[in-house]
């Protein structure tokens, strides 16, 4: 686990740039990511209303992995920022790369300008520039920050900002880490998408075989002869995989093994984050119940569970009570289950908790398929005839699986491999690979938001956004077009209240996020619906979230599997005044 | 307030329970009802000051909805009255820019350009599928074939080479086609070119067009025809698969066809069948881009074709043992 400043660039650095990456020698982490921490208050938490972030380049080693990496201030992850809800804070930005940078604060509510998104609120930070952020906080919780530009992101441009309640917090707690979990790979992210352009699959080490069949692993042959007859990929989990990701800890691989301190009877507020480019896991503090307290930064009803599948973007605050164990296991899975990093939480420095084995790789269903066989006369067996209605009763249904009728908007060409026939309302799913652990899992419709939803209105419309994709091509699109092919912004009026039906037709989850709002979504009552600003949409499946579009200006909005926003799973979203409306 | 949120719930209300589509995924929006819900005098940034305890039609909604139906795995829940989306239209899509407001506009014109460019993810690749000895009876030879390409998703330039000789001799065949490929649909590309063969003598140029792509249970195709500077007519076909055995060991069964509509005694091709090549490599994936392999290569010239071979004292059909690479860039 070392950093340093790396000497082999080609470039000139300037004197502060060197002064900026040096710190990463003196300080190899923050302290609050340093193993042994004894979790917040720690004494380099960046608070106050006055803050400086240079974004420089350092060398970063985790697992015999190495290689170049971006930081913030020296350090990755990027220091945590601590501030409280109703202040006003100014962030200095200084750029020390030869490339634009930006930053954007994930999930904070602030005028658009300020949200760091280069071409679509501010125009970037160009090399040795400093861009000054001010804004005022609004909210509290558990949010993060990271680069809008380039790949920066996926080479470790991502870091916590912690904002407190003005009333204090809501439930107790005696001790608080912060967890940011992620993913790193030494071989550049441009680089990853090239392989992926060559072979969708490349990263894909856990695909069927001959040897599988044989063995009685997997899909039987008859399935996967109907699965290679649409040439569909029932192992297709994730595009960028332990093959050559890292995982990480607060920058901390299991060889690391990044460790925070607890006492027993103390309850601890773990702070999670998923800063990952492309990975979304699957959470757990085996022997230990989670109490979640709140998702994306918001207070929920606390509910316990044993195992959460946080996507990318997402944040939960879990409150655990660590008893007699002297150390406990901290496991984030990749949900393709192609690794895992452990941290710990342990009484004293040097205790390290198991390493659980990896379990096995799901494998994708007929349900991920968009698929929905509930309620339907199928054959027993779920034989499908995809030349056909499904049964005469359903004719405008036909199980094509790609059949226009579906989204009638969504141009065919290319990049749209698959339609969902017929896309399930996902959101009391478990998520991919989680669907038969024998422990609790949260769902989405287990959230219940503490406050009651600020809007009470009904959506006075809705609008369809189809996610759509070609995995073999590695094309990502919304509505069956990329955002680079010019494609129009969502548009929505100020204050209007509108019911968004996101529709998966791929075979992915996309954790998808819009900037500067949160979204109640549609499961359970109205009245206390989740509220989130990331909502990970399950495949073939869909998702509806009801918006109140209060924050002017133009918006991101967004898959946050990077590569797939990269090559155009992305809008822009504009808020506007009616012509007239003062 | 109050009067604009009771109206905002009276439209809601109004709309049909079944206006909603109950399976979900492509409801239809009708544009006649007037947007009912615009509420005003909030700043955009201030969120906190949005306060909605007063309305009273929140308890009325909680009090008579079955909402349970929302839950569980039973296909799209309809839902209720009360809780359905009204269709009012949506708002025209503005042509201006909001950030223009605070930064020169040129500078956002630049950053908004930079993004387009770097999601416009244009590559090059060179991928050598086969590098490879052949052991045969007779002289040993050699074969190979790849691509090199550049471009995007839609739109490629490609260069396709092969070849294959004996050692010692001049090379028996040198193929190289250059073309444009566009993608026409999820799985198969048009190829538009030429294709230039160095060898046989004597050389021949021809206009190429084809379609490559991925069929159904994932066979590789890919069909062609060729016409040449002397106006003969050619087709060729090929067919691949990967039988994955384990993560790393795949066998690769091949196949190709090539067919001719006419004589062209200079190049010793009879009209029909010419001639097919069927092989099997098996390769061990050391990396993705690195790839030993072992197989067999099996080819046989067919009909008249096979008839000007043999009155040429060689055989028609000829095994190889083969050991090559397959190697990307």
């Amino acid at each position: 686990m070392i950093m340093k400043p790396s000497f082999n660039r080609r470039r000139f650095l300037g004197v502060s740039g060197l002064l900026a990456a040096s710190f990463g020698t003196a300080s190899l982490f923050p302290a609050w990511a340093r193993s042994g921490s004894a979790g917040l208050p720690s004494p380099d938490v960046l608070s106050g209303k006055e803050i400086a972030l240079t974004i420089g380049e350092s060398h970063f080693a985790t697992g015999g992995r190495s290689a170049h990496a971006i930081t913030v201030n020296g350090t990755l992850p990027a220091p945590l920022i601590r501030l409280r809800e109703g202040q006003n804070v100014r962030i200095a930005v200084t750029n020390r790369l030869a490339e634009q940078t930006s930053i954007h604060w994930h999930g904070l509510l602030l005028p658009f300008q300020m949200d760091g998104v280069p071409g679509v609120s501010f125009p970037g930070i160009d090399p040795g520039e400093t861009f000054v952020y001010e804004f005022p906080l609004i909210q509290s919780g558990t949010y993060w920050y990271h680069s809008h530009s380039g790949m920066q992101e996926a080479m470790g441009h991502y870091g916590p900002m912690v904002i407190d309640p003005t009333d204090g917090p809501h439930e107790p707690y005696e001790r608080e880490h912060v967890l940011v979990l992620s993913d790193w790979s030494p071989m550049h992210p441009h680089e990853q998408l090239r392989r992926l352009k060559l072979m969708g699959g490349y990263f894909n080490r856990q695909k069927q075989t001959l040897a599988g069949l044989l063995a009685g692993r997997d899909q039987t042959l008859k399935e996967r002869l109907e699965w290679a007859a649409m040439r569909m990929d029932p192992t297709d989990i994730s595009d960028v995989t332990g093959m050559t990701y890292s995982f990480l800890v607060n920058g901390h691989g299991t060889p690391e093994n990044w460790t925070g301190l607890f006492a027993p009877g103390e309850r601890v507020r773990l702070r999670v984050i998923n800063a990952s480019a492309m990975t979304n896991f699957n959470f757990r503090v085996p022997g230990l119940p989670l109490s979640v307290v709140a998702a994306d930064g918001l207070p929920v009803q606390p509910v316990e569970t044993d195992e959460v599948q946080i996507a990318i973007a997402e944040t939960y605050d879990f409150i655990v009570t660590p008893g007699e164990e002297a150390a406990y296991g901290i496991i984030a899975e990749a949900i393709d289950r192609s690794g895992l990093v452990r941290a710990t939480l342990a009484r004293r420095v040097g205790l390290a908790a198991p390493i659980p084995e990896l379990r096995n790789r799901p494998l994708l269903n007929m349900r991920d398929m968009g698929m929905d066989m509930s309620g339907m006369d199928m054959d027993e067996g779920g034989v499908i005839d995809l030349s056909r209605p499904a049964n005469e009763g359903m004719e405008e249904h036909s199980m094509s699986m790609r059949d226009p009728s579906v989204a009638p908007d969504v141009p065919l060409g290319p990049g749209v491999a698959t339609l969902s026939p017929m896309p399930a309302d996902r959101l009391a799913d478990r998520p991919t690979g989680l669907e038969d652990v024998d422990h609790r899992v949260l769902t989405y419709a287990d959230l219940r938001a503490r406050e009651k939803n600020p809007d009470p209105r009904t959506p006075s419309r809705q609008v369809d956004v189809h996610l759509t994709a070609n995995m073999e091509r590695y094309m990502w699109s919304m509505d069956g077009v990329a955002l680079s092919e010019g494609a129009q912004p969502i548009p929505f009026r100020l204050n209007e209240r509108v019911r968004v039906n996101l529709i998966n037709h791929t075979m992915m989850p996309h954790p998808i996020h819009l900037h500067g709002h949160f979204f109640e979504l549609v499961t359970g009552e109205p009245g206390h619906r989740p509220r989130k600003h990331t909502v990970n949409v399950l495949p073939g499946g869909r998702v509806s979230f009801d918006l109140t579009a209060d924050g002017e200006g133009d918006w991101a909005f967004h898959c946050h599997m990077l590569h797939h926003m990269h090559s155009g799973m992305m809008r822009v979203v504009t808020v506007r005044r009616e012509r007239g409306e003062a | 307030m109050r009067r604009l949120a009771l109206v905002a719930l009276a439209c809601g209300l109004a709309s049909p329970a079944f206006a909603q589509d109950a399976h979900g995924g492509h409801a239809v929006h009708a544009n006649s009802a007037p947007a009912g819900d615009q509420t005003t005098g909030h700043a955009g940034m201030d969120h906190s000051a949005m306060d909605h305890g007063e309305m009273d039609h929140g308890q009325a909604q909680d009090a008579d909805v079955d909402h349970s139906m929302h839950m569980g795995h039973a296909m799209e829940p309809e839902r209720a009255a009360d809780d359905t989306p009204g269709d009012a239209p949506p708002p025209p899509v503005p042509t201006d820019r909001a950030a223009d407001a605070f930064f020169p506009p040129a500078a956002m014109e630049r950053s908004l350009a930079a993004m387009y460019r770097e999601m416009t993810f244009r590559t090059f690749a060179l991928q050598i599928d086969q590098l490879e000895y052949r052991a045969r009876s007779g002289q040993d030879g050699y074969g190979f074939e790849g691509s090199a390409w550049y471009g995007g998703d839609i739109d490629r330039a490609v260069v396709d080479f092969e070849g294959e000789g004996a050692f010692g001799e001049k090379p028996e065949n040198i193929e190289v086609s250059a073309y444009w490929r566009r993608a026409l649909d999820p799985w198969f590309n048009l190829q538009l070119g030429v294709r230039h063969d160095f060898r046989p003598d004597p050389d021949r140029t021809y206009a190429m067009a084809g379609i490559q792509g991925l069929a159904p249970y994932w066979f590789e195709v890919e069909g062609q025809v060729f016409i040449s500077n002397k106006g003969d007519v050619h087709a060729r076909l090929v067919a691949a698969y990967d039988q994955r055995i384990t993560q790393r060991l795949i066998l690769e069964p091949e196949l190709e066809a090539d067919f001719a509509f006419q004589d062209v005694p200079e190049l010793g091709i009879a009209s029909g069948f010419e001639k097919i090549e069927a092989s099997a490599r098996l390769r061990y994936e050391v990396t993705r881009m690195f790839a030993p392999y072992v197989g067999v290569f099996w080819e046989r010239r067919l009909g008249g074709s096979a008839d000007h071979v043999r009155a040429h004292g060689e055989r028609a059909s000829a095994v190889s043992a083969v050991a090559g690479i397959r190697i990307w860039f």
